[in-house]
């Protein structure tokens, strides 16, 4: 047995829930378990929000069932991070980047991580998703592993800036 | 008409980690020697868990000293369905006991069996785990004496 002071208190703090994803949700995700990547068209601007939710946080209208917009699995780092520092429940090897990936199309930013070059990452850099093998998707964004860099010239700021 | 809602479900858990500081370090590095400290204040009145400041006074506090691990149930409250995160996995009652030496109460369990062996003002006594850690999970008070 250590002789050594206890000097650290270890608290662990679980909730359990059962997470009902509602009408909206599930429709975005029964669709990515097809492989395809669901947004919603607001009916007064017309701007698509993804992923794909009830009604518009701006203007408080349901969307429409008609409303779902189809997007591509690409886009453009609109802001990003180098996380250094590890978390229990994220097994990626140190560091890593995260990223905000605007799809092209989409009006609001998508979170993921970026396999790429820690030096070269930046904004308005053009990137596609990178799934798992078909057989093994199911409801869920982590049907896409990552996102990479595509062979593209980067997309001019005005095309993102509003959505840094 | 759409398809029913999907249901998943979702844990939320993290652990915090927190540095204990040089009083409450002694109290838990106490329980691993099966040993419970309490902090005694300048009225001499002693508090059971030590703690760093006189709650009253806000004065700090550092005089350690060794309570009994006996004591009186104040109130209680029984459990009789623990849930997955209770320290035991068996019905038992949370109380408050005044430790023999003790001028305040602690919180702690009562693995008492049943509801009806419980009574406010009975005594009770520590159980200790056949190996301790250093945590207030090291033991849990049975009725005793
Ligand atoms: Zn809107």
């Amino acid at each position: 047995m250590s002789e050594d002071p206890i000097e650290v208190f270890l608290q662990p703090i679980q909730l359990d829930y059962d997470y009902t994803a509602g009408v909206s949700a599930s429709r975005f995700l029964r669709a990515i378990e097809q492989g395809k990547l669901l947004g919603q068209r607001c009916p007064v601007d017309g701007r698509v929000y993804f992923p794909s939710r009830g009604s518009c946080p701006q203007h408080a209208v349901p969307f429409a069932d008609d409303g779902a917009v189809e997007l591509p699995d690409r886009g453009t780092i609109v802001t990003y991070s180098i996380v250094r520092v590890p978390s229990e429940n994220i097994p990626l090897e140190l560091p890593y980047i995260t990223v905000q990936v605007l799809l092209d199309g989409a009006d609001t930013v998508l979170m993921h991580v970026l396999d790429g070059d820690l030096d070269t990452v930046r904004m308005g850099l053009r990137v596609e998703a990178v799934w798992k093998p078909k057989e093994e998707w199911t409801t869920s964004l982590a049907n896409i592993l990552y996102f990479r860099p595509l062979d593209e010239p980067d997309a001019d700021y005005d095309s993102y800036k509003e959505h840094i | 008409m759409s398809e029913p809602s999907l249901t998943a479900p979702h844990q939320l858990a993290y652990t915090y980690k927190r540095s204990l500081g040089p009083v409450l370090s002694r109290f838990f590095t106490a329980l691993r020697d099966r040993k419970i400290l309490g902090v005694k204040r300048k009225d001499g009145t002693v508090l059971v868990p030590a703690r760093e400041y006189d709650p009253d006074t806000a004065e700090s506090l550092d005089e350690l000293v060794e309570v009994q691990d006996t004591g009186v149930v104040r109130s209680w409250s029984w459990v009789p369905k623990p849930r997955a995160q209770q320290p035991l996995d068996h019905p038992f009652a949370y109380a408050l006991v005044q430790l023999d030496g003790a001028d305040t109460t602690m919180l702690h369990v009562v693995d008492a069996g049943s509801e009806a062996q419980m009574a406010t003002g009975m005594r009770v006594k520590a159980r200790w785990a056949k190996e301790t850690s250093g945590a207030i999970t090291d033991f849990v008070f049975v009725p005793g004496e």
